[in-house]
This record gives C-alpha cells, sequence and structure tokens, in this order.
C-alpha cells in the first residue's frame, strides 16, 4: 500500500526519544524508518554495536516493541531462535500473552560489521534455514562503535582508524564486499538495498518484505557522520549522493527478479560524494588521480552489470572516459 | 512404573529428550554427541515430539539460537561436544548471565591441539565459570536420570541458570548399558509445563533483553547469577528428593563409596568412578581403609558437603581428567584442596590421567591408594598412565 508522509506523522515511532544515538546518526534514521514501515506486531533482535548500545543503556531502554541483544556476530541466529520457538509455541498452543493470534513479524538487525563480517555465516546460515524474518543490515561502512576500523563494507580508499591515509598507504586497499548481491545468491524470496532519506523507497521496501514469507534480506546505506567526517546535518544528503554516483543503487531482487529502482538522471562522478567526506580528502588529491579513476571505473562496471541484472539499457556514460 | 532398555549414554540422552520434548532444539553435528540428535531428529521427523528443530551453521550459533527462543519463551535443550562447546563460549556466559535455563548435554570430548575424538574433560572444565550448573555422569543411567533431573533444576523461579549434563565420550555415548526409563506421562508430570518468565513473545508486555550494563549495574546483576548459582544447592537437592520418590534411585552432589572409616580417600568424577569402585572393593577386601568420593555436581561447588565427607582423611587423592597446564595441577584438584583448607588435616595429591580417552585400568587405580599410603604427596601433579 502507498506510504502517506502524513499518515506516518501520526504513527508512534517504535524507538522512543532519549536515546544516546548521535545528533545526525543515519543509522538510527534508518531504523526507525524499517519500524515505523511495520504494521504487525514485531520481535526484534540487535548485533552489537552503536545502535545497541545507544538505545539500551541499562536501566533505560528506547524499544518500545520486543528486543532481545545477545552478541556481536549473531543477531541472526537469535532470530532463528525466537522464530523457531514463536513456530513450536503457536502450533502447540502456547504462545504467551494474547499474541497467540497474532502474526507476529521478526526482524533482526546488525552494522555492516555484524552483518558483512564477524556475522556473515550466522546470516548465511539463517538465509538458508528460511526463517521466516527479514535481516536489515544498516551499513554505514565501518566498525563504528569500536572506534571507526575498516570493515569488509568500507570503501576503496576511504581512511579509517585501522586503515589510516599514511604516507605510503592511502587508505583501505581492498574494495568492498557486496554483500547484497550474496545475499542475492541465497536465492530467498526478497533482497533489496536503499537508504534513509530515499524513506518512501525504504519503507515501501520494508512493507513488501513484511508481505512475504520466509527469509528477507534489506541492505541499507546510513551515514556516520563521526566516520564518514562529514557534517550531521548532511547525513542524508551524503546517502543521497551515494545513491546519485551509483556508489549505493537502489534496487530489490523478488524471486530472482532483479529490479532497479531509481536511475540517475546523469552521471555523477563519484568525487562528488567524496567530497563530502574527509575520509577521502587524501584520494582527493593530484597525486591519488590514479585510485579515483580506479575507484570510478568500478563503480562503472557494477552499475553496468546490475543494469544488466535487471534488464534495463545502459545507463548514461560519464562526458569524457 | 519403568522399564529397563539396553542404551547407550547417546540414547538414553535422547530417550529423555524424546520424554521432555522441548520446544525447540538447537544442533550442530560433533563426534561423539552426533548419534543424539540423530536419534532426536528421528523423533522430530516420525512427529513423536512437537519440537522445532534448527539445524545451525556452527555451535556457535547453536547456543545463539538457544538463548533466542528461551528468552522468546521455549523450553530448549541442545547437545555438544570439545570443539563445539569451544565454539560456544562467548554464549555460554550469556546464557547464564541472561538467565536461560537451556539444558545441554555435553558428551565429554579431548579440546584440540592434537585433535582427538576421545574422552576427557578439557572441553566442560574449561567452561567451568560460565555460570552453568554442571552434572557428570558414571553411568547410562545416571546420563538419563541427570537430564530429566536438569530440566526442573535450570528452571525452578530460584535458578534460572542453565545445566550441562557432562558425561564421558565413548565411554558412555558409545556403550550399550542396562537403563531404567520412566514412562513418559511420569516425566511429563515431573517436569511440569515450562512457564517462561517475562518472554519475548509476549507482545503486551515488550521487554529489552541484553542491554548495555556499566559500572552503575552490572556488578549488582553478576552479583544475583552468583547468588542464583548459590540457591541451586538446595533446588539440586530437593529435586533429588522428588527424583527418587519417582524412580528410587538417589541423587546427591556426590556419591561417598567407603569414606566414613577411610584414611585414603580418592576423588573423581566421570566414569573413571566405576573403574575406582572396582580399585576400591579389591583393596577393602584386603582390610584396606580406602574409600571414593564420586562428584555428581561440580558447578555449585558443594564445598561444605565436601568439608563434612573428607577433613577425616589423611590423605586425599584428587583424580583429573583435564589438565590445569598450569604447573600445579587440574581443576577438581584445584577446587578440593581450596575447599579442605584449614578444615583437614589430609595430605593431598593430584593425578591427571586418560586425556584423549587413555584408558585407565583397576592396577592404576591402586596404585594411586599405593601412593597414599606410601605417604608420597607432591606439590604438583602425578601424570598417570602416560609414557614420560
Ligand atoms: C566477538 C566480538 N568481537 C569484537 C567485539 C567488539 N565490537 C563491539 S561493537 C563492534 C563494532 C560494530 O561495528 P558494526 O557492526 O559495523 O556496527 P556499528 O558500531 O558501526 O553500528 C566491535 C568490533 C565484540 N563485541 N564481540
Amino acid at each position: 500500500m502507498a506510504i502517506k508522509l502524513k499518515e506516518l506523522s501520526h504513527r508512534e515511532s517504535r524507538v522512543a526519544p532519549g536515546h544516546r544515538a548521535c545528533a545526525g546518526c543515519g543509522s538510527i534514521i534508518a531504523i526507525k524508518e524499517v519500524l515505523m514501515a511495520v504494521e504487525q506486531p514485531v520481535v526484534i533482535s540487535f548485533a552489537t554495536g552503536c545502535l545497541e548500545v545507544a538505545t539500551t543503556i541499562f536501566p533505560y531502554s528506547a524499544w518500545r516493541v520486543p528486543y532481545i541483544h545477545c552478541a556481536f556476530e549473531n543477531s541472526a541466529a537469535v532470530m532463528s531462535g525466537v522464530e523457531a520457538a514463536y513456530l513450536s509455541l503457536k502450533k502447540q498452543g502456547k504462545l504467551p500473552g494474547e499474541s497467540g493470534n497474532k502474526d507476529i513479524k521478526f526482524i533482526a538487525f546488525g552494522g555492516d560489521g555484524g552483518t558483512y563480517d564477524i556475522g556473515f555465516q550466522a546470516l548465511s546460515g539463517a538465509m538458508e534455514r528460511g526463517h521466516d524474518m527479514l535481516y536489515v543490515c544498516y551499513d554505514n561502512q565501518a566498525y563504528m562503535n569500536t572506534g571507526i576500523q575498516r570493515s569488509g563494507s568500507t570503501p576503496r580508499g576511504a581512511a579509517t582508524s585501522t586503515s589510516p591515509a599514511g604516507r605510503v598507504i592511502p587508505g583501505k586497499t581492498q574494495f568492498r564486499k557486496d554483500l547484497t548481491k550474496i545475499m542475492a545468491a541465497h536465492d530467498i524470496p526478497y533482497v533489496a538495498q536503499s537508504t534513509p532519506d530515499r524513506w518512501r523507497d525504504l519503507m515501501t521496501k520494508v512493507q513488501k518484505a513484511m508481505e512475504i514469507k520466509g527469509p528477507k534480506f534489506l541492505n541499507i546505506l546510513s551515514s556516520c557522520f563521526r566516520g564518514w567526517r562529514c557534517e550531521p546535518q548532511e547525513s542524508l544528503e551524503v546517502t543521497n549522493l551515494a545513491v546519485e554516483t551509483r556508489f549505493w543503487p537502489l534496487y530489490e531482487v523478488e524471486n530472482g527478479k532483479w529490479k532497479l529502482n531509481y536511475k540517475p538522471k546523469k552521471h555523477v562522478p563519484i568525487e562528488e560524494w567524496m567530497k563530502l567526506q574527509r575520509r577521502f580528502q587524501h584520494i582527493l588529491k593530484p597525486q591519488n588521480k590514479h585510485l579515483l579513476e580506479e575507484i570510478q571505473r568500478d563503480i562503472d562496471r557494477r552499475w553496468d552489470e546490475l543494469l544488466f541484472l535487471c534488464g534495463e539499457e545502459a545507463g548514461p556514460k560519464p562526458e569524457q572516459s | 512404573m519403568s522399564k529397563v532398555l539396553p542404551l547407550t549414554g547417546n540414547e538414553a540422552g535422547a530417550e529423555a529428550m524424546r520424554q521432555i520434548a522441548p520446544d525447540v532444539v538447537a544442533a550442530y553435528p560433533i563426534t561423539p554427541q552426533t548419534e543424539l540428535m540423530h536419534r532426536f531428529a528421528d523423533y522430530v521427523a516420525d512427529g513423536v515430539v512437537p519440537t522445532e528443530l534448527i539445524l545451525v551453521e556452527s555451535e556457535h550459533s547453536a547456543m545463539s539460537a538457544c538463548v533466542g527462543a528461551s528468552a522468546a519463551g521455549a523450553r530448549v535443550m541442545t547437545a555438544t561436544s570439545s570443539q563445539g562447546m569451544a565454539l560456544m563460549w562467548e554464549i555460554l556466559y550469556i546464557a547464564a548471565a541472561l538467565r536461560q535455563p537451556i539444558v545441554m548435554p555435553l558428551v565429554n570430548r579431548a579440546l584440540s591441539a592434537p585433535i582427538n575424538i576421545h574422552c576427557d574433560h578439557s572441553d566442560s572444565m574449561g567452561a567451568r565459570d560460565t555460570g552453568w550448573i554442571q552434572l557428570y555422569c558414571e553411568n547410562c543411567q545416571e546420563v538419563y536420570d541427570n537430564v530429566v533431573q536438569a530440566v526442573k533444576i535450570a528452571e525452578d523461579k530460584d535458578v534460572l541458570l542453565p545445566v550441562m549434563v557432562c558425561y564421558d565420550g565413548f565411554i558412555l555415548s558409545h556403550t550399550v548399558e542396562r537403563v531404567e526409563v520412566l514412562e513418559d506421562h511420569e516425566v511429563k508430570e515431573f517436569i511440569g509445563p515450562y512457564v517462561a518468565d517475562r518472554p519475548l513473545l509476549d507482545l503486551d508486555h515488550p521487554v529489552t533483553y541484553g542491554p548495555l550494563d556499566l559500572q552503575d549495574y552490572y556488578f549488582e546483576h553478576k552479583r544475583q547469577e552468583a547468588e542464583a548459582m548459590r540457591n541451586c544447592k538446595p533446588v539440586i537437592q530437593r529435586v533429588a528428593g522428588e527424583y527418587e520418590l519417582l524412580s528410587g534411585r538417589k541423587y546427591g552432589p556426590f556419591d561417598e563409596y567407603f569414606t566414613q572409616d577411610a584414611e585414603h580417600i580418592m576423588v573423581c568424577l566421570g566414569s573413571a568412578a566405576g573403574t575406582a569402585k572396582a580399585a576400591v572393593d579389591e583393596l577393602r577386601d584386603a582390610g584396606e581403609k580406602v574409600g571414593l568420593l564420586k562428584l555428581r555436581v561440580f558447578r555449585p561447588f558443594p564445598a561444605e558437603e565436601l568439608i563434612a565427607a573428607l577433613s577425616h582423611a589423611k590423605g586425599i587423592a584428587v583424580m583429573d581428567r583435564a589438565d590445569g597446564v598450569n604447573s600445579i595441577g587440574g581443576p577438581v584438584f584445584s577446587e578440593i584442596r581450596a575447599a579442605v583448607y584449614g578444615h583437614s588435616s589430609a595430605k593431598i595429591s593430584n593425578y591427571i590421567y586418560g586425556l584423549g580417552g587413555r584408558d585407565i585400568d583397576i592396577d592404576m587405580m591402586k596404585s594411586v591408594f599405593q601412593d597414599m599410603k606410601d605417604g608420597k604427596y607432591a606439590e604438583q601433579a602425578y601424570y598417570i598412565g602416560v609414557r614420560e
């Protein structure tokens, strides 16, 4: 169903105010949007990371829904257990409370560290087993909670605490892992990418996922101004530019069918995205021009591949190449 | 009315699990636990139990799924051995500290390296301070009885801690013995229905599990966990009493075998106790005042009861099937010596035996008693049955 902004403004957020995420945290916006899109009763799990820490400092909790955090790498595995318990208790007529006749939804959350890296096995296993759950990765492209260390999602060239831009090594030397594609290769019913600045896209995807039985995966690029070294008020603009530069295409894969949800009108070069973020400032220096070109080529190649998978015409090319 | 069946330790564990019929079981294969899960998977496949069986991709996820399912409000079990338990390590602490009454048969197997599939206690002994209750078994009957009792102990409102039922890999897991099993309805009535405290699935009362606990609260929560471990002593006793009424079999924190008037007492746990009893029998026949104390409950550690049972001895030899690799001795030894310190003038020695499934026989057990008789007590552990 169509999402109306006016309606949303009346909906109570399932994340209470007073949580301790930074002002300008892109991830908390993303998570709020996810839960705002879910109208059904929902139980959530979280991996250790910034949002877990920011929302549940005992004796406070920002969660108005049942929530469990166990450890860093097992959000998907923990949720497997919750969902299995639901199935078992439901079929035995033993569900607690009045939930016995309710259709409960299950969402597991993790940061990119907890999803691309240390939690990858648990995620892959849970998806393969076919649990009826949505896994949401809020991807801020580094281990932010522990002080901005590089992860499998950190883009090439980005400076982090463990991949600093040094005199010899210019930031992270590897390209990022394309987790969304890897999840699509799991052949699960629904896989998608989004960002919180594209709230309608994001929430439509969540709503769609809630209607689909089985395992679903949603990867949300969400900014961390501390780690990306941009301004807090730019937290949505910066992910918007990630979409416009085709670094983070909006697409979905439903039952094996790939669909591009948004095609930028023009070819916006990647430096436009990088300019906002001081983690890339060294890449924009003349002596690293070859790196910038390499990064651009990689983005173009991945974009063309995506267009092919989505059955789309090739898009606009860079002006001079 | 009980019936007698020829069962291996794993089959006895599976039989208990069938009767318990947990709501959720999460499991991953590892020798020598595998046959337990094969059998249980048959029960699931045949619709004999209503269990949701989650065949996870690792033991780390097995324990994680158990925590999730238990917090959701389900009665939950898993089983593992050795490396599998090692992989669960992180989550073992969390299961206990989140106070989830998960029950886990742990089929004791040596830890790598070198890789080895046979019995020793290095896996469960390494997990002795994770906050899990630990029960050890001498034979297949005890496997069955302890698994059934474990559920009731774990779920007691004064306890709410997970329980590990430890039994020796291959020596028990793969050996057929005579096992008396209760009727299904007897087990069902004995354990009763599980009513979870504040389950996640109670949507009317949303709860937050696993928040960040800082300097201002963490200590109090750990203190409560420690208190729960203390509380379980009377609960374990009460459950054993009720179980005795039902089964006729008596359980306590430990078994005493000719210890009352013994001058020299051996302490051990697990299947080696059977061998030790045979050694005691032979030595008693020869007129020697020797005895055996077989530990069943290692966590909570029954220190007061042990003092009462051991302090009259002249000598105590503690048998460890796990090495501390600490230049002092094994874990059972360290705890026994700490417990009797100041309460007894007994000399205490330690023997590391049976690592990686190495046999221990009656003569070796007798040689330990002989050492005590000869006044041989070393500060560091003796190794028995090894080529030096
Ligand atoms: C097994 C384990 N290893 C390491 C850590 C330390 N740790 C806690 S949070 C975190 C980073 C989380 O990064 P990410 O998943 O990207 O989420 P973010 O903090 O960026 O939101 C790390 C490394 C841990 N808690 N557990």
